[in-house]
């Protein structure tokens, strides 16, 4: 009860002192804001791929378009066969009708099918392959390639592959980004922290000589640091979320253009408490720090 | 309560501020401190108060020896002490209230208890009337009671003083005298550092006199 009372009189001293000089205090919390802003946005555009490479399902295929001309029977044959294979799970059977049909619905380019006197997609078979390990797909491909009945076996996975090592990329940049900027915040309040330190040296002096402890001492600026941290955290999240707002207004046009629904994913409620809380701990960090490095080479004369 | 046992302190850069000094002052004495400045007053008190260490022999302050005392123990040891400095050490940030009520809230008191006793110590040294008042908005000698009631605000056992009617009228300078006398006359050990002779006389107590770092 007791430090409860305490720690919640250093919280409103904290939020006084933010107030009273409220230009700086906005000045670095839109500072902290704007760098927490950059990894975090970079974050949501990864996101937003993810849940791209989702919906097109992660799972390897293998796709084996038939030779044109190859007749019902043939197919049928073939069909057995693969459904035989012991390396492969399940087989689809995508006619050539249905396909057409299929290209005319889903990417807007009814006019150009429209515009066709004789549907030039071969019959294909989708072939989901119980092994994903990408050796034995390309053993797989290759063997089915090898088929006479085959004119061309294709695995479809290797975009998605090229688009995870992207995604991987990205997140490393991201992460790079996030580590280097959140130096920089702890370093920022490092510094702010220690000019207060400065500024508060003859009431740091006095509350020793009356017998504060060192943790009575320390708490306002700690609890300095953590607010500062917390409100650019905050303010991060507005900075991203009116960023969003934008882009995907912009891109609504874009995505209805290219008939597709991608949309940014705005920040989750995980998401988002995780950003609060870790701008809120470099924040104590940095003042911890300061603190520790300056705290004790103050001592009352 | 407060025992020397040939002391010494040199401070660096070869100053030796005390030489062999020893002398015990018991619990509700009250003990006069004087000498010349430069004689090791304000020396002698910041080893009761653990702001310095002595170089040799023990300090003994309520049982702990401060030449050993770790750093952890020493806010507990300062809370038992009222200290009253020449130049107040008052802080201009904050009002004349805020300023007595630091000591209660290092400790942690309750608000309210806090708010009363406060009141209570500004009363005792006159100044009720100006709590709102920032410390720069009074005269010294208002300054120097207003620190007087940031050191009795904690009822402490000890109040150390030094020279607190140093830059006073005589009139101030009695009216502070009176209420240390009066702290002595409920128990409170009092160990004041003067060389007010004035004082010295109407107020008469044991008197420890330094001369260049010795006791006389």
């Amino acid at each position: 009860m007791n430090t409860l009372r305490e720690h919640l009189r250093v919280l409103r001293e904290t939020l006084q002192r933010l107030a009273q000089t409220p230009g700086a205090s906005l000045l670095s919390i839109l500072v902290t804001g704007i760098a927490l802003s950059l990894p975090v946005g970079g974050y949501i555009m990864l996101q937003s791929m993810q849940t791209l490479d989702a919906r097109l399902g992660t799972k390897p295929q293998i796709s084996l378009y038939l030779a044109s001309g190859t007749s019902a029977a043939e197919v049928g044959k073939l069909g057995d066969r693969l459904r035989q294979h012991e390396a492969i799970a399940a087989v689809e059977f995508i006619a050539r009708d249905a396909a057409l049909k299929q290209l005319r619905q889903s990417t807007g380019l009814a006019e150009v099918v429209d515009g066709l006197t004789q549907n030039p997609l071969p019959d294909a078979y989708i072939v989901h392959p119980k092994n994903r390990d990408p050796v034995a797909l390309e053993a797989l491909r290759n063997e089915l390639q090898a088929d006479t009945g085959i004119e061309h076996a294709q695995l479809d996975s290797d975009w998605l592959r090229k688009l995870e090592a992207i995604l991987d990329f990205g997140r490393l940049a991201v992460a790079l980004l996030a580590a280097l900027l959140s130096f920089a915040l702890i370093a920022i309040t490092f510094n702010t922290i220690r000019l207060q330190i400065l500024t508060r040296r003859q009431e740091i002096e006095v509350v020793k000589l009356i017998g504060a402890t060192d943790a009575f001492i320390r708490r306002p600026f700690l609890y300095f640091g953590m607010l500062q941290g917390l409100l650019g955290g905050i303010a991060a999240w507005l900075l991203v979320s009116g960023m969003l707002y934008a882009l995907n207004t912009a891109l609504g046009e874009l995505a209805r253009l290219y008939a597709s629904s991608f949309v940014l994913q705005s920040l989750s409620l995980a998401d988002s408490l995780a950003l609060l809380v870790f701008s809120a701990y470099l924040g104590w960090l940095g003042a911890w720090f300061s603190v520790a490095q300056h705290l004790w080479q103050i001592e009352p004369r | 309560m407060i025992s020397f046992n040939q002391v010494n302190k040199r401070y660096p850069g070869g100053h030796e501020a005390l030489k062999n000094v020893s002398f015990d002052i018991t619990e509700g004495e009250m003990v006069y401190l004087t000498g010349h400045s430069g004689a090791g007053k304000s020396t002698l008190l910041k080893l009761v108060a653990a702001i310095e260490r002595p170089t040799s022999g023990s300090v003994l302050v309520k049982g702990q020896n401060i030449r050993s005392i770790k750093r952890e123990a020493i806010p507990a040891l300062r809370r038992n002490f009222g200290l009253i400095f020449q130049d107040h050490k008052l802080l201009f940030d904050r009002s004349a209230f805020d300023n007595v009520l630091l000591p209660l809230q290092i400790c942690g008191f309750d608000p309210r208890e806090a708010a009363r006793r406060v009141r209570a110590a500004l009363d005792k040294v006159g100044l009720l009337v100006r709590e709102k008042a920032n410390p720069v908005a009074l005269s010294g000698g208002e300054q120097q009671r207003l620190c007087i009631a940031r050191a009795i605000v904690n009822r402490p056992g000890v109040l150390l003083a030094d020279e607190p009617t140093g830059n006073l009228d005589v009139e101030y300078a009695h009216e502070i005298m009176a209420i240390f006398q009066s702290f002595h006359q409920v128990g409170v050990t009092l160990v004041i550092s003067t060389h007010d002779e004035g004082v010295l006389a109407k107020f008469p107590a044991r008197t420890l006199h330094l001369k260049q770092g010795e006791l006389q």
